[in-house]
């Protein structure tokens, strides 16, 4: 597998945020996470990310546990986080080269790897305009193609249509499907249930713990999953 | 995705189809590479808001040119080293006033981390594959050069106003300058960890910028604050503020100050400490709720 989420449980004082929560993902997969607002999502995005860690379980990325190889583990994680990061001053491009030098990217290699990914979003007629100029859809394609760019073996996205009309946010969802069929693991975050196709892997979590493993068709078993969703959520509460 | 023609020269090995893991063990070249994006993002950045340049000078420049002038009658200031001569009151606040463009420096680089942790790009820096302490020393960095860049510009415009120390001051004052910025940017940082939401910044500034520059040696020497109170003169000299400032006093005029750069050096490293304790990920200064 390439993410392993083993026990992981973690809290803010008293309110559990993540309560022993475990599950992999397999290369080359598309699973949606699916939770309500408050259900652990952003806590968990958080701590694959190692923005913090948990006192309790485990997290691997690539086969490198986050806690005792974090660089390599960062090194195989592309993230689109729910807040915009995009610097609003620099030009799509100088985003993107800015990222890659984070990643250790720099010259002809960083622009070419800029190009490609801006090729492969559609935005290569973007890559000079200044990101306060662009759309909120092209901002987040931006933000994509900005995580892509070292080529990562996963990729987390967390709640990445929220604002974006619905020709944007099929668009983001297509090419995100689109790049696990190419082979990169991607695990996205999301409380909208017609984001999730019948054949993705479906997680549902709800106050940090996983009430659901499967398929988005076999959850919904001959209802809706919006339905299916709401029936899990409202019996645990 | 298509093949890369730089594959060798970056050394990333390519994956699957998608893949590409870093190999193990970091590139020496890429922690140097990562410095140079966040220096050139942070200047370009500043050198692009040319009004605050424009805000950064205008109040040492109010405090030099109306503050001191109405001050120099008020003050009699005799013969202290580094001073070999009787000075006015311009020329004994200029380092102060180069130590006040450092502090409120620091502290506006410290609000822009609280408001680019608000904004999500500061979680884009932190998840990096760089340690952290780099990652923040990076930063601190940036915050140092462009308050070194605004104090150069205030000295040419007091050369021209005709406060002029020694020009080889002029050099000798780059060190203490970077270490000034350095050490104030490290308890902006500090501050910064501590902080949860850009609100409470306005009240964390009153109770730190205003008593570290009012209790130090900027506006008045010491000797004439223990006329007044010795208490407060003793909470003046244990100011490292107070220190930052008399070894930009000292090095301005050629003459060492050991015990102000080892104090200055100490608060430094004690400010960095604390600030890589406050951004440890195990204590999670991003913690919110989600």
């Amino acid at each position: 597998m390439t993410l392993a989420v083993e026990n992981l449980s973690f809290a803010y004082g008293p309110r559990k945020a993540l309560d022993g929560l475990s599950f992999t993902l397999d290369p080359g997969s598309f699973t949606a996470l699916l939770g309500p607002n408050g259900a652990g999502k952003s806590t968990l995005f958080s701590l694959l990310t190692r923005l913090f860690t948990a006192p309790q379980g485990r997290i691997t990325i690539a086969g490198h546990d986050l806690n005792k190889t974090p660089l390599k583990a960062l090194a195989a994680l592309g993230v689109v986080f729910q807040q915009p990061t995009l610097d609003l001053d620099l030009t799509t491009r100088r985003n993107l080269l800015y990222y890659a030098a984070l990643h250790g990217l720099t010259g002809a290699a960083a622009r070419f790897r800029a190009d490609e990914v801006l090729a492969t979003l559609g935005l290569t007629d973007r890559a000079d305009t200044p990101a306060r100029s662009l759309s909120g859809g092209q901002r987040r394609r931006v933000e994509l193609a900005r995580a892509l760019i070292h080529r990562p073996q996963v990729l987390l996205l967390d709640e990445p249509t929220v604002g974006l009309d619905a020709a944007s946010r099929r668009a983001i969802t297509d090419h995100a499907h689109q790049l696990a069929r190419d082979g990169t693991t991607v695990l996205w975050a999301t409380h909208l249930t017609d984001e999730v196709s019948p054949t993705d892997r479906c997680l549902i979590l709800h106050r940090g713990r996983l009430l659901a493993d499967d398929t988005a068709a076999a959850l919904a078993e001959g209802t809706t999953l919006t339905d299916r969703f709401l029936a899990l959520i409202g019996a645990s509460a | 995705m298509t093949p890369d023609p730089f594959h060798l020269s970056t050394n990333i090995p390519q994956g699957g189809p998608g893949g590409g893991a870093r190999p193990p063990g970091p590139a020496k070249g890429r922690y140097l590479i990562a410095l140079k994006a966040i220096l050139h993002r942070e200047l370009s950045r500043f050198l692009g808001q040319k009004s605050r340049l424009i805000a950064a000078l205008v109040r040492p420049l109010v405090w030099l040119l109306v503050f001191a002038a109405g001050f120099r009658a008020a003050l009699g200031l005799s013969i202290t080293p580094p001073y070999q001569t009787y000075i006015t009151y311009e020329t004994y606040i200029l380092p102060g006033l180069l130590g006040m463009i450092c502090l409120f420096n620091g502290m506006q680089s410290s609000l822009s981390l609280v408001y680019d942790r608000e904004m999500g790009s500061m979680r884009l820096l932190l998840t990096a594959p760089l340690p952290r302490g780099w990652l923040l020393f990076a930063k601190l960095l940036a915050g140092t050069l462009i308050s070194l860049l605004q104090c150069a510009v205030f000295l040419a415009i007091g050369y021209a106003w005709g406060i002029r120390p020694p020009l080889m001051g002029l050099i000798a004052v780059i060190p203490a300058l970077l270490l000034t910025g350095l050490m104030l940017g490290a308890l902006g940082l500090l501050l910064s960890s501590l902080i949860r939401q850009l609100e409470n910044f306005a009240g964390v500034m009153n109770f730190v910028i205003f008593p570290m520059f009012f209790l130090s040696s900027a506006l008045y020497p010491l000797w004439k604050m223990a006329e007044a109170s010795p208490a407060l003169a003793k909470a003046c000299a244990i100011n490292p503020f107070t220190q930052a400032v008399e070894l930009i006093r000292f090095s301005l005029y050629l003459a060492p100050n050991w015990p102000a750069l080892g104090w200055t050096c100490l608060a430094t490293a004690a400010f960095a400490a604390a600030a890589l304790y406050g951004y440890d990920p195990a204590r999670g200064f991003t913690r919110s709720k989600g």
